[in-house]
């Protein structure tokens, strides 16, 4: 009887099912089962932050009850669906910018020579390892009256391009406006952006580009059909790095932003911190995640994609 | 297609019908073989023909599908790589690249809990082996090729294993640094007379090294045998084109007697000076090898075994040449001449027409 | 000026305005933390006195204290738990829930933090209800930072295990290494560089965390971030720019004294690895 139960046993313990079965185990319970309470309570009644059932049992009747008018509230209410859209808008701004930034950045660290890599590498890396919150906070205070580049800006006269481009409301006010969050997310994520980009073009094979150069084309077309096709990994990678996080963020919006810049980040704070109305909370996260959905599967797509081409 | 060690010895390694299949795909296809003690076997074959597989089953990296494995009486089956009496020689060599040389060598007795001492000792005996004691303490980075692969070498031999494995030994080696590694390999490995089962993909390698070679092509054996035999009897018309170069050329018997056989071709006729198993009238093909063939610009006196063409290319190698004859029906033969004098008055050059002739005892008849 | 010259130009000059931008806020929180006054935006004389204030600074000291134990801690776990998932992915091609594996554990890399803060808060939550533990604190926070840092410990250790020639471990094996044995006498000591890596990335991570932190603490478990961030909040404080600089110096340091290790010891792997044999 001991022989046929040991190598069932024996497979479970195994050190192959210990290996991926820890982590696994971790995965679902505390990142897994969480969002499932989240959609959960997302449908709860809440009663002095405690939830009632869902399924009940009365009187012979099994019963169902999903709170939705949190989600029809969403889809309502003008503050809300604004303010998903606001996110995802300032999230593609910030994108774009960090790779108008981060791609030539990138591009020519990796054309740089090979002893001055690493040096320019650490560069990069040395503000990412410090602090994010204290660099947003300088910022803070670089764009509020009297500071550096509140002076330098409103000196050359820059801020009535911003009133007009619509970024600031009012002219000498860059603090707590589209300008600011933008600007403050954008220098957060550019490292997000630059790394993964610079790891690609790195890579890149030049001898590839040699051969465009012998078959007659000038570096400009060799930069767009060779170059940036080879790179399509690092820009999609670093855009999601860059995308997904920005929608739900929430400390540049309290810092930096403005009542105007309403992110959906802080609405979930402020309904979970302010209003205690958990359920509403996390209608509004799941909705939110339900956005981000399409870059998510992306970027998992990216990281599979990389994972083969590694070996 | 089974295959038996010369001399009739008792098999030391014992393949006996073993099957590795891949979800439908057959790596190894029903494989028999025995090996004798002592033994240097070669599995000849192009990639993807189950070589590399059937050795790492011989290794233990990979579990047949059915079929035994038995060596020197134990039966491997179900046995980690960790716990066979077999170890290997890697393509890549896979020294570990943070301990020295010393230290990689002494690796596999360590495992077997030996005393520092014997292990010193052994260690010692197989530095001296290679000799690479001068290098006992440098890591494997500051090596170069070749002292690399006496490392490995020396590590597979350390635990004086019942067989030793080679996969692809000469291949990461240059031409030059091969024909001497060649000798050297072959004499330390019958040195210490450890059995050998060595896989590759290059003809010359194992031709060399090898008292025994299969042929391996799509999970099963085409042709065991020594070397001498592969090369001067090949079973099949594959075979025959797969070592070395040969000249096939399809013809019937016309001719078939006790003693000897004539073959009509489309260009000539041969005159097989033996008896063949096969009938009048039977399709066949005859292989003949480009160095069996001679070319000269005058007829020769026998009317079989020759034939007349013109030559369309030439190669020059230095030692020897190769001419390709067109013959009249079109076919080509390749011939392989060499070069015995430095100067030749009437040297063969391109469209001289010529005369192509070999002996009587130069043909293999192939039936399939 | 010929094109070969104006490109290299354009490229010192993109890359010198790019690298200003970088550490423009960094150079302004130091200058500021001399700022003799109580608007750190204006300057108005050099003085010390933020650095002298900071040993009194209660609050700040006993949430950089709390911020240091659970950094350690989450550094320690992540590292386990990304060798083993790291492990999983390189090694074991063929399992159920493979992709989902995949995608569980890169997703926290992206995954908005006010997410996963509130639906860990809401499952711990109610497994308090249920069992009575655990108390939300530093345990708590311990957990989040840990989900964060197993994702970024996978991504640095994979691609170190990525690299490693299969055929050593087989080679081990073969001369009759167990599958344990393999790995600390072989593999262990060859990622081991990646592992110190993803240690001082996680410690970072975990260290500079806030939205996660906020979600999950409790009373008395106030991380030097939140304390940072209520401060922040309020309006510019000369004490942060204060911490701000130690901070930035501690991490310049750690940062060059790695660098300048791990640049030697890449010229030396790069030639291991070659002579390893790259499968």
């Amino acid at each position: 009887m001991a022989g046929t139960a040991q190598p069932w046993l024996r497979r479970l313990f195994s050190g192959r099912s210990v290996v991926i079965g820890l982590p696994y185990a971790w995965l679902l319970l505390f990142f897994l089962l969480p969002f499932l309470i989240l959609a959960k309570i997302s449908v709860s009644e809440m009663e002095n932050v405690v939830f009632k059932d869902l399924i009940t049992y009365k009187d012979g009747l099994l019963q169902l009850q999903l709170k939705l008018s949190n989600y029809v509230f969403i889809t309502q209410d003008a503050l809300y669906y604004k303010t998903y859209i606001a996110s995802l808008q300032y999230a593609a701004a910030t994108t774009v910018l960090c790779l108008a930034i981060g791609y030539p950045f990138a591009y020519f660290m990796a054309r740089a020579r090979p002893e001055r890599q690493p040096l320019l590498l650490m560069l990069v890396m040395l503000p990412f390892w410090t602090s994010f919150l204290l660099r947003v906070y300088a910022w803070k205070g670089l764009l509020s009256e009297h500071g550096w580049v509140y002076d330098a800006i409103v000196g050359l006269g820059l801020d009535q391009v911003l009133l007009a481009a619509g970024f600031i409301s009012a002219p000498g006010k860059l603090m707590n406006t589209p300008f600011s969050l933008v600007l403050g997310m954008t220098y957060t994520y550019l490292p997000f952006m630059i790394l993964p980009l610079f790891g690609n073009l790195a890579k890149l094979d030049v001898r590839l580009l040699e051969a465009a150069a012998d078959l007659g084309a000038s570096p400009w077309v060799a930069f767009w059909k060779v170059t940036v096709p080879l790179s399509k990994a690092g820009i999609i990678a670093g855009s999601m790095l860059v995308f997904i996080p920005c929608v739900g963020e929430f400390v540049i919006p309290e810092l930096l932003g403005g009542p105007e810049t309403l992110m959906i980040g802080r609405v979930v704070w402020d309904e979970f911190f302010s209003n205690n109305d958990w359920p509403m909370a996390s209608a509004v996260a799941v909705v939110m995640v339900l956005l981000i959905i399409v870059p998510l599967a992306l970027f998992n797509k990216y990281q599979a994609e990389a994972q083969e081409a590694g070996k | 297609m089974a295959g038996g060690p010369a001399g009739g010895d008792a098999a030391y390694l014992s393949i006996q019908d073993v099957v590795k299949d891949f979800s439908g795909y057959k790596a190894v296809d029903h494989v028999s073989l025995d090996i004798a003690k002592g033994e240097i076997f070669a599995l000849l074959g192009s990639s993807g023909c189950g070589k590399t597989t059937l050795l790492r089953m011989l290794a233990g990296f990979e579990m047949p599908t059915s079929g035994r494995i038995v060596l020197n009486g134990q039966d491997m089956a179900g046995l980690p790589p960790y716990e066979r009496p077999i170890n290997m020689m890697f393509q890549s060599y896979a020294l570990f690249p943070h301990l020295t040389v010393w230290q990689n060598i002494a690796f596999g007795l360590q495992r077997e809990g030996l005393p520092k001492d014997q292990v010193a000792a052994r260690v010692d005996a197989m530095l001296k082996l290679v000799q690479l004691g001068k290098f006992a303490q440098r890591k494997p980075h500051q090596l170069s090729g070749g002292q690399q692969q006496r490392v490995a070498l020396a590590r597979s031999l350390a635990k004086q294993p019942q067989m030793l494995l080679l996969d692809e030994p000469l291949g990461a080696l240059d031409k030059k640094l091969r024909e001497e590694t060649q000798i050297e390999l072959v004499n330390i490995i019958e040195q210490v007379g450890v059995t050998c089962v060595m896989v590759t993909h290059d003809q010359e390698e194992a031709m060399t090294m090898a008292s025994r070679i299969a042929i391996m092509s799509e999970g099963s054996f085409l042709q065991v045998g020594a070397p001498a035999d592969i090369y001067e009897t090949p079973a099949t018309k594959f075979v025959a084109d797969f070592i070395g170069n040969v000249n096939l050329m399809p013809g019937t018997v016309e001719v078939d007697e006790v003693d000897h056989v004539v073959i009509g071709s489309a260009d000539c006729k041969h005159y097989v000076g033996h008896g063949i198993t096969g009938t009048h009238g039977m399709a066949v093909t005859v292989a003949l090898r480009p160095e069996k063939i001679h070319v000269s610009r005058h007829k020769p006196a026998d009317d079989y075994n020759a034939a007349h063409g013109t030559i369309k290319e030439l190669s020059y190698f230095g030692s020897f040449t190769v001419y390709h004859v067109e013959l009249p029906s079109g076919a080509r033969l390749k011939i392989s001449q060499a070069n015995t004098a430095r100067h030749k008055d009437d040297e063969l050059t391109w469209g001289d027409a010529v005369w192509a002739h070999w002996s009587r005892s130069a043909h293999v008849v192939l039936t399939q | 000026m010929n094109t070969a010259a104006f490109n290299r130009l354009f490229a010192r000059g993109w890359l010198s305005l790019g690298y200003a931008f970088l550490y423009l806020p960094i150079v302004a929180l130091i200058v500021f933390s001399f700022n003799d006054s109580p608007l750190p935006n204006v300057w108005r004389g050099f003085t010390l006195k933020w650095y002298a204030a900071l040993p009194d600074d209660r609050e700040m000291l006993a949430g950089l204290w709390l911020s240091l134990r659970i950094a350690f801690f989450t550094a320690c776990g992540s590292v386990v738990l990304g060798m083993l998932a790291a492990f999983t992915l390189v090694r074991y091609r063929r399992f159920t829930g493979r992709t989902a594996f995949s995608g569980m554990v890169s997703a926290p890399l992206v995954m908005p933090e006010v997410v996963v803060g509130l639906s860990l808060l809401l499952m711990l939550v109610s497994i308090q209800r249920a069992v009575g533990f655990p108390e939300r604190g530093m345990l708590t926070i311990w957990i989040g930072h840990l989900l964060l840092g197993m994702a970024y410990a996978t991504v640095v250790i994979q691609a170190r295990l990525q690299d490693l020639n299969p055929q050593l471990s087989e080679a081990a094996m073969d001369l009759g290494a167990r599958p344990w044995q393999v790995f600390t006498l072989i593999t262990l000591p060859m990622i081991a560089q990646s592992l110190a890596s993803a240690w001082l990335l996680t410690f970072t991570v975990s260290l500079d965390d806030v939205v996660l932190s906020a979600f999950l603490s409790g009373p008395g478990a106030t991380t030097m971030p939140l304390v940072i961030f209520s401060r922040a909040r309020l309006g510019l404080n000369p004490s942060v720019n204060a911490v701000a600089t130690l901070i930035v110096l501690v991490v310049a340091i750690g940062v060059l004294v790695a660098s300048y290790m791990i640049a030697r010891n890449e010229r030396r792997r790069a030639q291991e690895l070659a002579a390893a044999g790259h499968a």
